[in-house]
C-alpha cells in the first residue's frame, strides 16, 4: 500500500472539523439530568447549540457564562456562579458540566477552582460539577469529546465494590448506533454501564409531558460504580491515552480495558460480539448468528458493486477507522483519508487493514476541504463518505456523498442512522453500493457514448437529444468527471 | 405598579429576567428592558459580535471572509446562508487561520499576513474581510497594521473588522460590520457629499441579504416603476458596485437592525438620506413602493407603481384568501433577530387572519419594541432576548399554534406540538414581496394544517388523561 502524508498550513480553506468545546457538549447531553455550561462569551454557545440541533432535530439547551468586556479583563467567575444558579433554578439538574472556550483559557480561568469555590459558597459538597477545559485551539471536537468523558469519570469514579457488570464507553455515534450496541448486549444478557447514552435524549419521543432536559441518558450512580466493574470495553482505538478513560479506570481501578474499533463490519463486530460472549461464558445468540449470515449474503450481493468504488473517508478519527475498514472487507478501497484531527495514529492502525489495496492512498491530518478536493480530484475519487459538509465536494467535484457521522445538516434523520452490528453494517454497505448504483446510473450511458462513439468520429446524430439533456454539465456537476473520462 | 411577576408569575422565572417580559395591558409602557447584555446562565438565543458581522459582511460575493481565529468560529459559518450570487462563489468558502496554542501563546499577526498572502495569490480577489475573534481579542493582535501592510503589499483593499465576541452582542457584530462597509466605499481623499453627479432615481437598497434571491425580486419591482438599484447591501453585492454606493441619491432599508448605523452614517458623511421600508408582506410591500415613488415625487412613477400593486396583488389574493379561510382564528408566536422583523410579521399575520400571541426578538431596540407594543393586541406577552424555557412557558400559556423562529427554535416548537416557520437566513425560499406573501402564507397553511398534528399532539404520557391543560387548545 504506497501512501503519503500531507501536513496543515497557513490557511484552513473550508474546515473539516469543529472546536473542542462542541465535542465536549455531547457526552454531557448523554447523561441522566445532567446540563452544560460554556464558560466565555454567548456566541460559542449560540452557535454549537445550532449546530448540533440542526442534526438531531431536537431542542439544545446549553448555558452560557456570557462573558463580556468586563469579565475578560477582571475574570469570570462572577459569571460562571450566575451561570450555575440560573441553570440550576430553571433546569434543576443532577450534574453540570462546565466547558471552558477560547476566551476562558485565554484570560486563564481556573473553572476547577472556581467550580469547588461555587460548590463550597453554596454548600453542595455532594453536587457533581464536572470541569473540562476545552479551549477551540486546543485539539478538535472529537479530542474534547474524549476529554468530556474522561473528566466525567474521574470526578464521578469512586472506589467500588466489584461487580459484574461491564462498562461500555462509546465514541460520538448516532443514537440509533447506541440503541443497536444496546440490544446486543441485553441480547447476550450483559450487565453493563454505557457511556454516554444520547439514544434516547438526542432522539426523542413525542411525549407528554415536555421536560426540560430530556429523559434517559446513563444515570449518575451507575457512573459512580465503573470502577467495580468485571471489565470495560471501549470503542476508540484511535483515542490517546491521556484522554481515554477507558485507560484512566484501568490504571487507577485496575478495570481491564478491552480497547476495541467501532463494532462496524464483520470482524470489528465478530470482535465485540466475541468479547461478549467470552465475558459472560455464553454462546452467541441465534438470532445475531441470522443476522451475520444476512451481512455476509448482502456483502456477496454487492462486492463487484463496491470493487467500483474509490473512496474519501473523512471525519471523527474513530469513525474514519471505522468506516475505511467496513468498506475495505467488501472491497472498496479508500484513495483518500482525511481527518480535521491531529491524530497521526490512523496511518499506522489502517496499514494491516489496507495491506491489500491496490492503489496509492493518501492520508490527511489537520486538514481541510479545499485539500481534501484536491486530493480527490488527484487520484479520482467515486465516493465520498463522512458528515454533510462533503456536499462541498459533490458541488464541485460532482463526487457523491454517503452521509455518515456528525454533523449532518443538509438531509434529515442523523440520528437515526444505524451503522454498527451485524445489522447496521448491512444497512450501512446498502447505502454506499446504492450511492454508487445511482451514480453509475446516471452517467454511463453518456460516458460510454463519448468514450465509444464520438471519438470515432461518426457523426452525433440520434443522439443529440439526449447529449443535450445529459451534458447541460453547467446544471449537472455530476458529470464533470464524466466529461473528463474518469469514471470507472 | 404591576409587574411581570405578578401579571406572569412561575417558579422557573428568572428574577433578572422579569424586566425584559411584559404583557401587554398589564403594565405601563415603556417597562421592558432591551438591548442590555445576557444573563449567565439564562440559555439566550443570541449570538455574539462575530455573528452579527458575519452575517452582514459574508454576502458580498468577491471578498475573502478570512476568520482570524481558533477554528469553531470559521467552522461554524461556513456557507450556512442562504444568500444567493450573480457572480463570484467565493464568499461561500470560509477560511480561518485556524489558530493553535502556539500562536495563543506568540501571537498570531505572522499567521494572519501569510494567510491573506497565500489566499489573495491564489483566488485574486480585491477584497479581504478580516474577521477578528475573541482570543485575538485578548492576544492582542494588532489587525489594523497587518490588514495595512497586506493591502499595500498586493495592491487591494484588506479590510479588519473588530468582532471579538466578549464586546458586546450581535447588535455591536452590526455596528462593526458597517464600520467596515464605510471604510470599503469610502472614496480616496475622504468621503464628501456628492451634490453633481449623484445618480437620478437609483436608491441602495440596505439590509437585503438576498436570501432564495430575495433582492432581486424587489429590484425587479424597483425597475418596473423606474428606479435602478445602485447596490444593495449587501445581498449579491460585489466590490466595484460596493464602491459606488456614494452616488445613489436614496437609502431604502429593510433590516434595520443591522444597517440604521449605516444609513445615518452615510446621510452624514455623503448625503444621501434614507427611508425605512419593508417588503414583508402585502401591505407593506404596497406601502414600501408607494413611499418610494413619493420620494422621487415623479407622477409617472407613481403610475406605475400603483399599477405593480394592482397587478401583483391581483394575481396572489386568491390563494392568499384560501389559506386565509383556513388559518383564520389561529395563534402565533414569533421569536426572530431583529424588531422590524418582528413588526413586519405582524402585519403579515394578520393578513392571514392569525393574531400574534408572543412576539420577541434578540436584538430589538427600544423604538422598536414601543411600535411592537403599540400595534399588539391587549394579553400579548412582548419579551426580549429569550431563552428556550420562556419560549416554551409562553407558547404553551398563551396556546400558540405556530412559532415563527430560526434553526434553534424549531425542535422546540415541534416537541410541543407547536407548528413552525423558519424566518432565518439559512431558507431557500424567498419570503419578501408579493411572491414571498404567497411563499408565506402557503408554509403557514402547510404547517398549522398539517394532519400531523392528529397524531403527534394527542399522544399518550398521561397528559391529557390528567387533565392537565399544559397544551394549546386546537
Amino acid at each position: 500500500m504506497p501512501r503519503e502524508t500531507k501536513h496543515y498550513r497557513n490557511v484552513n480553506e473550508n474546515p473539516c472539523n469543529m472546536c473542542m468545546p462542541m465535542g465536549g457538549i455531547l457526552p454531557f447531553k448523554g447523561i441522566e439530568d445532567a446540563m452544560v455550561i460554556i464558560h466565555g462569551s454567548q456566541g460559542c454557545s449560540t452557535y454549537m447549540r445550532r449546530h448540533i440541533a440542526e442534526h438531531y432535530n431536537e431542542p439544545i439547551d446549553v448555558g452560557s457564562s456570557s462573558l463580556n468586556e468586563k469579565g475578560t479583563i477582571y475574570g469570570g467567575s462572577q459569571n460562571l456562579f450566575q451561570a450555575l444558579d440560573n441553570i440550576r433554578k430553571v433546569y434543576k439538574p443532577r450534574l453540570i458540566g462546565i466547558l471552558t472556550s477560547c476566551l476562558a483559557e485565554t484570560i486563564g480561568e481556573d473553572v476547577e477552582g472556581i467550580a469547588r469555590d461555587y460548590l463550597k459558597q453554596r454548600g453542595l459538597d455532594d453536587f457533581p460539577l464536572v470541569a473540562v477545559s476545552t479551549p477551540g485551539y486546543g485539539g478538535t471536537h472529537s479530542e474534547g469529546y474524549w476529554l468530556a468523558v474522561k473528566k466525567t469519570v474521574v470526578a464521578l469514579a469512586r472506589p467500588t465494590e466489584k461487580h459484574d457488570g461491564i462498562n461500555v464507553i462509546v465514541p460520538n455515534l448516532s443514537p440509533a448506533d447506541i440503541r443497536e450496541i444496546k440490544r446486543i448486549l441485553e441480547l447476550m444478557d450483559i450487565k453493563y454501564t454505557l457511556l454516554p447514552d444520547i439514544s434516547e435524549t438526542l432522539d426523542r419521543p413525542i411525549a407528554r409531558p415536555y421536560t426540560k432536559i430530556p429523559p434517559g441518558g446513563t444515570k449518575v450512580e451507575a457512573i459512580r460504580r465503573m470502577p467495580g466493574a468485571a471489565a470495560t470495553i471501549q470503542f476508540g482505538i484511535t483515542v490517546e491515552e491521556n484522554v481515554s478513560p477507558g485507560r484512566y479506570l484501568q490504571s487507577q481501578f485496575g478495570v481491564p480495558l478491552y480497547n476495541l474499533p467501532v463494532p462496524m463490519g464483520v470482524e470489528a463486530t465478530d470482535m465485540f460480539v466475541g468479547l461478549l460472549a467470552g465475558l459472560a461464558g455464553g454462546s452467541v445468540p441465534k438470532t445475531l448468528e441470522l443476522e451475520r449470515g444476512r451481512l455476509l449474503d448482502c456483502m456477496v450481493d454487492s462486492h463487484k458493486y463496491n470493487a467500483q468504488g474509490r473512496g474519501a473517508v473523512f471525519g471523527d478519527p474513530e469513525l474514519v477507522y471505522a468506516v475505511v475498514r467496513t468498506c475495505a472487507e467488501n472491497g472498496l478501497y479508500p484513495a483518500v483519508v482525511a481527518t480535521g484531527s491531529g491524530n497521526t495514529g490512523l496511518e499506522d492502525l489502517l496499514e494491516p487493514v489496507l495491506a491489500d489495496c491496490p492503489g496509492e492512498v493518501r492520508f490527511h491530518n489537520e486538514t481541510d476541504f479545499a485539500q481534501i478536493r484536491t486530493t480527490c480530484r488527484e487520484t479520482g475519487v467515486n465516493i465520498a463518505i463522512g458528515h454533510s459538509d462533503g456536499k462541498y465536494l459533490t458541488e464541485k467535484e460532482g463526487i457523491p456523498l454517503a452521509r455518515m457521522g456528525f454533523p449532518i445538516h443538509d438531509r434529515v434523520g442523523g440520528q437515526r442512522l444505524l451503522s454498527v452490528g451485524y445489522t447496521g453494517t448491512t444497512m450501512f454497505l446498502d447505502r454506499i453500493t446504492n450511492t454508487l448504483l445511482e451514480y453509475k446510473h446516471k452517467n454511463y450511458r453518456a460516458a460510454m457514448y463519448r468514450k465509444f462513439y464520438r471519438n470515432t468520429g461518426i457523426e452525433e446524430r440520434g443522439h443529440t437529444s439526449l447529449m443535450g439533456q445529459a451534458f447541460g454539465s453547467e446544471e449537472c456537476p455530476q458529470l464533470i468527471p464524466v466529461l473528463r473520462g474518469e469514471l470507472r | 405598579m404591576i409587574n411581570v411577576s405578578t401579571a406572569v408569575p412561575n417558579d422557573n422565572l428568572i428574577v433578572e429576567r422579569q424586566s425584559s417580559i411584559l404583557v401587554k395591558g398589564r403594565q405601563r409602557k415603556n417597562q421592558l428592558k432591551c438591548d442590555a447584555e445576557s444573563i449567565a446562565g439564562c440559555v439566550s438565543q443570541r449570538a455574539c459580535v462575530y455573528c452579527g458581522a458575519r452575517v452582514v459582511l459574508n454576502p458580498v460575493t468577491d471578498a475573502i471572509h478570512l476568520v482570524h481565529g481558533p477554528i469553531g468560529c470559521a467552522s461554524y459559518t461556513w456557507d450556512i446562508r442562504g444568500s444567493l450570487s450573480s457572480g463570484s462563489e467565493l464568499y461561500r468558502n470560509s477560511f480561518s487561520t485556524d489558530l493553535k496554542e502556539n500562536d495563543v501563546i506568540f501571537g498570531g499577526e505572522k499567521k494572519l499576513a501569510r494567510a491573506i498572502d497565500e489566499l489573495v495569490e491564489k483566488y485574486k480577489a480585491e477584497l479581504v474581510f478580516v474577521y477578528s475573534t475573541c482570543v485575538v481579542g485578548v492576544i492582542g493582535d494588532d489587525l489594523e497594521a497587518v490588514c495595512k501592510a497586506a493591502a499595500q503589499k498586493h495592491g487591494i483593499q484588506v479590510i479588519p473588522v473588530q468582532s471579538s465576541g466578549f464586546i458586546g452582542n450581535k447588535s455591536a457584530g452590526y455596528r462593526a460590520a458597517c464600520d467596515a462597509l464605510l471604510r470599503l466605499i469610502e472614496p480616496p481623499g475622504g468621503p464628501r457629499p456628492l451634490n453633481n453627479g449623484r445618480l437620478v432615481k437609483s436608491v441602495n437598497y440596505l439590509g437585503d441579504f438576498n436570501l432564495a434571491g430575495e433582492a432581486w425580486i424587489i429590484k425587479d419591482y424597483l425597475k418596473r416603476i423606474g428606479v435602478e438599484v445602485n447596490v444593495v447591501f449587501t445581498g449579491d453585492s460585489n466590490y466595484r458596485d460596493l464602491k459606488k454606493a456614494p452616488e445613489a441619491s436614496l437609502n431604502i432599508m429593510q433590516c434595520a437592525g443591522s444597517m440604521a448605523y449605516l444609513a445615518r452614517r452615510m446621510e452624514v458623511l455623503y448625503g444621501i438620506p434614507s427611508m425605512r421600508i419593508s417588503f414583508l408582506g402585502l401591505e407593506d410591500t404596497a406601502a414600501s413602493l408607494r413611499r418610494i415613488a413619493a420620494f422621487f415625487d415623479d407622477p409617472e412613477m407613481m403610475r406605475r407603481a400603483e399599477e405593480l400593486i394592482e397587478q401583483e396583488t391581483a394575481a396572489v389574493r386568491p390563494e392568499i384568501e384560501r389559506y386565509r379561510e383556513k388559518l383564520s382564528g389561529k395563534k402565533a408566536a414569533i421569536y426572530v433577530g431583529g424588531g422590524f422583523k418582528a413588526i413586519s410579521l405582524i402585519k403579515q399575520f394578520r393578513e392571514i387572519g392569525i393574531d400574534v400571541v408572543m412576539v420577541g426578538t434578540q436584538t430589538g431596540r427600544e423604538e422598536e419594541y414601543q411600535t411592537l407594543h403599540d400595534i399588539s393586541d391587549d394579553g400579548t406577552v412582548i419579551l426580549d432576548d429569550a431563552n428556550p424555557s420562556e419560549l416554551e412557558r409562553f407558547m404553551i400559556e398563551q396556546g400558540a399554534h405556530l412559532l415563527v423562529g430560526g434553526v434553534k427554535e424549531r425542535p422546540l416548537a415541534y416537541k410541543l406540538g407547536v407548528a413552525f416557520i423558519d424566518h432565518n437566513h439559512d431558507r431557500k425560499h424567498p419570503l419578501s414581496g408579493y411572491v414571498g406573501a404567497v411563499n408565506f402564507a402557503r408554509e403557514v397553511y402547510s404547517t398549522v394544517c398539517s394532519p400531523v398534528w392528529k397524531y403527534a399532539r394527542d399522544v399518550g404520557g398521561g397528559l391529557y388523561a390528567a387533565g392537565n391543560k399544559a397544551l394549546p387548545e386546537r
